[in-house]
């Protein structure tokens, strides 16, 4: 294990920003801390690079007690969310500073910058100021300067955060990328699933200061531990006092079809996004509980025949992950459940 | 920045008669008795010559000389004494949180609040060898403080404190942290984060407050005048020197240096305006 982070505490005054967390992220791989607003990411991260003093537990760092080490003697690599550019400085200088600092030979300094500068797709802007870039080239440019110094781990607290969609999902690719090639185990903050998902090899979940669950992407999405896990990483909806996946609920147009418990329903409203179907339906036996959301292929929804009015059976897939409702859950209907402000609707 | 929501597009009478009242408030109040100054400095009066020549020989005369010297020793140790402490307090205002921040925020605005002569008052309290009390202790090592050179100094200081820090403060919280911690990260320690990253990006409000500083510390009259003897040749700075002439009915001495006095106060608004779109766009 590259890092150890071993019952972390840390309080702002009353407030508990991380109660007693412990974790161990993976040698050569990309992990994603994955959770929402105000959870604790950042201050877990900066934690680890020594940017903030935890009030409890220990870091290790490659095998050494980091704890007590100030940020300069970590050998860590910090990616800011809003770059933190040298501003007065050239590209090629910010991307020099860790190494001028520690004083190598200027012929060494420079075949690196250049090296570095070419992996980060900037050479070209050697000579400009941060000013003069772009966001995405200004945090490609951050990323360099952190390597620059070979750092035993990278640290990226939310490095596409201030992008726009596009950029940040090509960088996004890039960073798998750039990951594959120089192996360094790096921990980038995200408070997206998508980017979550996409790009890293393990997640973590981190909720109101404590870890939720640790896995795989594939792990967390088809086994949440949790229901604040499973409507964190993706859609989900209610069916008879169940959460799950809008996509693992069957519908049957014929009660035939159906199994013994089946739910049936009236369908309020069908909406079409891009290459699926939303289908909503009311549940009889709970009329004024909130509606069942159902995703379909276009082409499946059309075979059944789906209109407004009609009457349909749901039940959930053969092996699909379900979650019994607690009190208050997150309920998505359109888009990803965002579970920042869970929106207090009861559950029959 | 140009921000044109600051600036009224349409401009009715009310502008008009705006600008005539700014401009001539302005003239009545400053350009027109400053330049009264430099009319007087060259103009022959009584049993005085005038032009430019009676006014070189009077700039050179040993008790003027001196008088200006004085002043510019003073000025460059008060200068150097709140460019070292003014950044240094302006750090600690804004990158730390301690007891009493507060109070210190408020101290370092006094001298802008205060008069100088209670300034000057205060010093002698502390510093005078017969009543401060460490005054003795002070003199006792050969170092008098009240009547001599570091008195001055220490009223000019005083007065002067907090130009450098009211500059420096609003650039050092609007770069916030994030390039020294990146720097810290990336293995400098605090004086290489310091001297690398810190310094220059508050390096023209530095500068910006050296002027101002300089401007302020050249022309203090207040406060130097209690804790100097202002005896010719014994501690008259050149403010005190043209209040000495003046008094003594020696007008046109009294008038050059003032003028000089006003000149250096000019270069210094040149300079300040000059640095001042440097600075913003930075
Ligand atoms: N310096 C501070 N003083 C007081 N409270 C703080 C401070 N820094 C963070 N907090 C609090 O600690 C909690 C966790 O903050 P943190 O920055 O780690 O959240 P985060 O998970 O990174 O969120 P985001 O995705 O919004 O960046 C928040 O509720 C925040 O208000
Ligand atoms: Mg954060």
């Amino acid at each position: 294990m590259s890092i150890e982070v071993r019952g972390v505490t840390k309080k702002y005054g009353d407030f508990v920003a991380l109660d007693d967390v412990s974790v161990s992220i993976p040698t050569g791989q990309l992990t994603a801390l994955l959770g929402p607003s105000g959870g604790g990411k950042s201050t877990l991260l900066r934690i680890i690079a020594g940017l903030e003093v935890a009030d409890g537990g220990t870091v290790e760092i490659e095998g050494t007690d980091a704890t007590a080490l100030p940020p300069q003697r970590r050998n860590v690599g910090f990616v800011f969310q809003h770059y933190a550019a040298f501003k007065h400085m050239t590209v090629a200088k910010n991307v020099a500073f860790g190494l001028e600092i520690r004083k190598r030979p200027k012929a060494e300094v420079k075949a690196k910058v250049h090296e570095l500068l070419e992996l980060v797709h900037l050479e070209q802007f050697a000579d400009r100021l941060p000013s003069q870039l772009s966001g995405g080239q200004r945090q490609r440019m951050a990323l360099a300067r952190a390597l620059a110094v070979e750092p035993s781990v990278l640290l990226l607290d939310e490095p596409f955060g201030a992008l726009d969609a596009k950029v940040r999902k090509e960088l996004r690719d890039w960073l798998r990328r750039l990951h594959d090639e120089v192996h360094v185990t790096t921990v980038f903050v995200t408070h997206d699933q998508e980017e979550a998902l996409e790009v890293a090899d393990e997640i973590v979940v981190i909720n109101g200061g404590r870890i939720e669950q640790v896995g795989s992407p594939d792990d967390l999405y088809d086994a949440p531990a949790n229901d604040f896990v499973m409507g964190f990483l993706g859609e989900v909806t209610v069916l008879d006092g169940h959460l799950i996946r809008p996509h693992d609920v069957v519908v049957h147009t014929l009660p035939a079809a159906a199994g013994a418990g089946a739910v049936r329903g009236e369908v309020v409203r069908i909406t079409r996004v891009g290459f699926e179907v939303r289908v909503a339906v009311r549940p009889e036996a709970a009329p004024e509980a909130d509606e069942v959301v159902v995703t379909l292929t276009r082409t499946f929804a059309r075979s059944l025949g789906l209109e407004v009015g009609s009457t349909v059976w749901l039940e959930p897939e053969d092996g699909a992950r379900v979650v019994p409702v607690p009190r208050a859950v997150p309920v998505g209907t359109l888009g990803a459940a965002d579970p920042t402000e869970p929106s207090e609707v009861p559950v029959a | 920045m140009a921000d044109s929501r600051l600036i009224r597009s349409r401009r009715g009478p009310v502008t008009y008669v705006l600008r005539v009242l700014v401009v001539l408030y302005l003239f009545l109040l400053v350009a027109w008795p400053v330049s009264l100054v430099a009319d007087r400095a060259f103009r022959a009066t009584g049993t005085h010559e005038g032009g430019v020549g009676p006014f070189l020989e009077r700039l050179t005369d040993p008790a003027t000389v001196y008088a200006f010297n004085l002043t510019i020793t003073v000025a460059i140790w008060a200068v150097i004494a709140n460019t070292v402490f003014g950044v240094g307090i302006s750090l600690l205002l804004v990158r730390y949180r301690f007891v009493g921040r507060r109070v210190l925020s408020v101290l370092v605005d006094l001298p802008l609040s205060v008069s100088p002569v209670v300034v000057g008052l205060a010093l002698v309290l502390a510093y005078s060898s017969t009543q401060g009390w460490f005054g003795g202790t002070l003199e006792t090592i050969g170092i008098q403080v009240i009547f001599s050179t570091p008195g001055l100094i220490l009223a000019t200081a005083f007065v002067s404190l907090p130009l450098v820090v009211r500059e420096v403060v609003p650039v050092l919280e609007e770069i916030g942290t994030d390039a020294e911690q990146a720097a810290r990260s990336l293995g400098a320690n605090g004086r290489q984060v310091f001297r690398r990253i810190t310094l220059p990006s508050i390096k023209w409000a530095v500068v910006y407050g050296v002027v101002l500083t300089s401007a302020r510390s050249l022309g203090e009259f207040g406060a130097v005048k209690i804790v100097s003897s202002g005896a010719e040749f014994r501690g008259e700075t050149a403010t005190l020197f043209v209040h000495n002439h003046y008094q003594a009915f020696d007008e046109p001495a009294a008038y050059a240096a003032a003028l000089v006095l006003v000149l250096i106060s000019i270069i210094a608004l040149v300079v300040v305006t000059y640095l001042r779109p440097k600075e913003e766009r930075a």
